[in-house]
């Protein structure tokens, strides 16, 4: 019995991997073949997919991108034994781009059946959370895990970059009758999508990490929020969970240890704020996305006002790795302050668009031009956006900035949550600027003023600009404005719109005034 | 897409099977607009009563949301990226075309009630833009003539 791996993944299927899994399928059965389709999640590798593997006896083999129409052809030349086809692309392993990258988090991701707790543990999954069994058979387990955790330097993956194991000691210090923890899944940052690669692709790592937060700090049940805009991810995180808790890998006793945690999936409903932790915890409970003051943190007074640990989808499917492998081992990839790994995702206007995880440091040119290839229309690059919609546009001469926390600061930037989208010499930079400020308008939730109003005076001023009316006189308003939101906005929606503005107007001023000027009578 | 037409007993039982998790609002209306293509007015003080809420609460919920439609949606619902991923590789020409081609601006329906057009911002596919969900199923690499051929398709 030969196993074709032919992916799930959402991105995948957009590019055909059903029609092509069905094909397969099909012709298998009118040549009497015998072969097990598995649906895997996605190796990242998006140029390539729908990207097909075929196990044979020492290694699997990959083709791709695999249309409908190839399936014959790749019959015909012999793929059940490897064989040789214009789209063989050999062993994945050594596909530079793969073989380049240091898999940590995404070891997993597109090797295992999804939905299988076999095929997860018999790829080392569960050894963190049967380590963490063992610590808390000791006395001070919990501190010594949530140190461990410390000690491997995480920091949040979700954007603002907050150590995750000083969150956990919060929680875990803190008294309560009831205690959550809520994974951020609302991944609503455009160029990333990190976290529905992972959860469609290596679910259990989630269901670990989250089943060792929750025993480390004493939380017995636990919140997956996952954007709606993620129907594949949703799904395939429901049904993991459904397999875990029929395997006992969740329940009233884990893994037979008489602790209990559980786990439930929930859904957003298109509000880019609900990523925002506290607007995220209003939306669980049930109300408006409303962003809440801080303090309290969450970690006192969170989910239904109890102590909540919420943490992103590559924070919490880190961890097992870190338990697993020891904080030390953790912390020696990385520079700085910035530990461990990060998930870079290559979007846009990119040759070959898709997730590279490396250690944290390398500059953003070799990301670009050695894994990516520069732009996929073969024209100059002008602008890369890094850290989603509030992150700062950089120019090409910024692009030998490394990838670090600190180091991207320092030049204006935001690493956020690791996307990076390219755009060629076609981008208008007024029409992003503008863009930034509309999608906030969009999005606010509407609780702070400079937030609400100052960004649809943004969009009008920026017409203005564009317009020719008075440019000069109305730069220096969308600075104010700017100025306005930066300093008056509750959470960094408002906060940090400014970024993506005013990169725009400082590094690519001449796009803010190509209209002839007006004269102000007019 | 097949919806079920408005009833009251049918959305009543809907929400009944909800009511009981852990922040049940937005799962019931999530369940509702499933069944319904969208959320009735009616639903408002059924969902507040099962909820022990009051009205007021649960409106400002269904108007907060993006995804809550307070009108059927078209037999097909083509949402576009419009975000910056999407962008970069032409989204916003594709949109104005498919705008034009449906003759629909945002979250409109076309005449014939076939298509329902609305914006998102990012799906998650940004390495292989433009890219939209069509009735819940993912497309990328989108441009003008893949458009009109998936519609093509909606409509044949
Ligand atoms: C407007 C806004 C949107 C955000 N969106 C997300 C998101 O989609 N996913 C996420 O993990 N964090 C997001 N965050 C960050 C969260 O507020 C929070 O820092 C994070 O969930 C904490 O988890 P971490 O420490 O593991 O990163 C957002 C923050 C803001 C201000
Ligand atoms: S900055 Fe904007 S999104 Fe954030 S709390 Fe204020 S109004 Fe809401
Ligand atoms: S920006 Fe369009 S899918 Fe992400």
């Amino acid at each position: 019995m030969i196993r074709i791996f032919v992916p799930k993944d959402a991105q995948a299927v957009a590019l055909g991997a059903d029609k092509v899994a069905r094909e397969v399928e099909r012709v298998a059965a009118e040549r009497g073949e015998t072969v097990t389709i598995v649906r895997t999640g996605s190796r990242g590798l998006f140029w390539l997919e729908p990207m097909v593997e075929i196990e044979t006896a020492d290694a699997r083999i990959a083709y791709g991108p695999v249309k409908p129409t190839d399936v014959v052809s790749l019959f015909n030349a012999g793929w059940l034994a490897a064989g040789e086809h214009p789209i063989r692309v050999g062993r994945p392993e050594e596909i530079p781009y793969l073989a380049r990258q240091t898999r940590l988090t995404f070891a997993r991701c597109g090797l295992v059946d999804p939905l299988s707790p076999d095929d997860y543990v018999a790829h080392g999954g569960y050894a963190g959370l049967k380590r963490t069994l063992e610590m808390l058979g000791r006395p001070e387990g919990q501190t010594a895990i949530v140190d461990e955790v410390k000690a491997s330097g995480l920091r949040g993956r979700g954007g603002a970059g907050f150590p995750t194991g000083i969150k956990w000691s919060t929680v875990l210090l803190a008294e309560a009758d009831q205690k959550y923890v809520v994974c951020n899944a609302d991944e609503g940052d455009s160029g990333t999508f990190a976290d529905r690669m992972l959860m469609e692709g290596d679910p259990f790592s989630l269901i670990e990490g989250m089943t060792i937060a929750g025993l480390a700090v004493g939380a017995t049940k636990g919140f997956i929020y996952i954007r709606s805009e993620y129907p594949h991810a949703f799904r395939t995180m429901t049904d993991a969970i459904a397999a875990a808790t029929k395997a006992g890998y969740l329940g009233s006793s884990v893994m037979g240890s008489g602790r209990a945690f559980t786990l439930e999936t929930r859904l957003g409903a298109g509000a880019y704020i609900c990523g925002e932790e506290t607007s995220l915890l209003d939306s669980l409970e049930g109300k408006r996305g409303m962003v809440r003051a801080k303090p309290p943190l969450p970690a006192i007074k969170g989910l239904f006002g109890k102590p909540t640990i919420v943490n992103n989808v590559l924070s919490l499917a880190t961890v097992p790795w870190i338990m697993a492998n020891g904080a030390k081992a953790y912390a020696d990839f990385g520079i700085g302050r910035s530990r461990g790994t990060l998930a870079f995702q290559l979007a846009g206007n990119i040759a070959r668009g898709g997730l590279v995880e490396l250690p944290f440091g390398p500059p953003l040119r070799e990301l670009i031009e050695e894994f990516g290839g520069g732009t996929r229309s073969g024209r100059p690059l002008r602008a890369v956006q890094v850290g989603g919609p509030l992150g700062a546009y950089f120019p090409q001469e910024l692009l030998d900035t490394p990838l670090d926390y600190e180091a991207f600061a320092a030049k204006g930037g935001m690493v956020g949550h690791g996307g990076i989208v390219v755009f060629d010499d076609a981008v208008d930079m007024a029409a992003q600027a503008r863009f930034a400020f509309e999608f906030c308008a969009a999005e606010s939730c509407g609780k702070c003023t400079p937030c609400r109003i100052g960004s649809t005076r943004g969009v009008e001023t920026i017409d203005k600009v564009t317009a020719g009316i008075e440019p000069e006189k109305n730069l220096t308003l969308v600075r104010d404005l700017c100025e306005v939101m930066t300093d008056g906005s509750l959470c960094a929606m408002g906060g940090l719109t400014p970024l993506p503005v005013l990169s725009a107007l400082n590094h690519f001023p001449e796009d803010f005034r190509r209209a002839p000027a007006l004269m102000a009578a007019e | 897409m097949k919806y079920e037409p408005w009833d009251p007993a049918l959305a009543a039982e809907i929400i009944g099977r909800h009511a009981s998790l852990d922040g049940a609002t937005l799962p019931i209306l999530h369940a509702l607009q499933e069944t319904f293509g969208y959320v009735d007015r009616e639903a408002v003080p059924m969902i507040a009563e099962a909820l022990n809420l009051s009205r007021a609460e649960i409106h400002g919920v269904v108007t907060f949301y993006h995804d809550f439609r307070s009108a059927p949606a078209g037999r097909h619902v083509v949402k576009l990226c419009r975000a910056e991923a999407c962008q970069s590789v032409g989204a916003v020409e594709l949109a104005d075309h498919a705008k034009r081609r449906l003759g629909v601006d945002w979250h409109g329906t076309t005449f014939d009630s076939r298509i329902t057009l609305e914006p998102v911002f990012c799906l998650g596919l940004c390495a292989c833009g433009p890219a939209a969900l069509i009735d819940g199923e993912p497309v990328s690499g989108l441009d003008a003539a893949a458009f009109d051929a998936a519609v093509a398709e909606l409509r044949a």
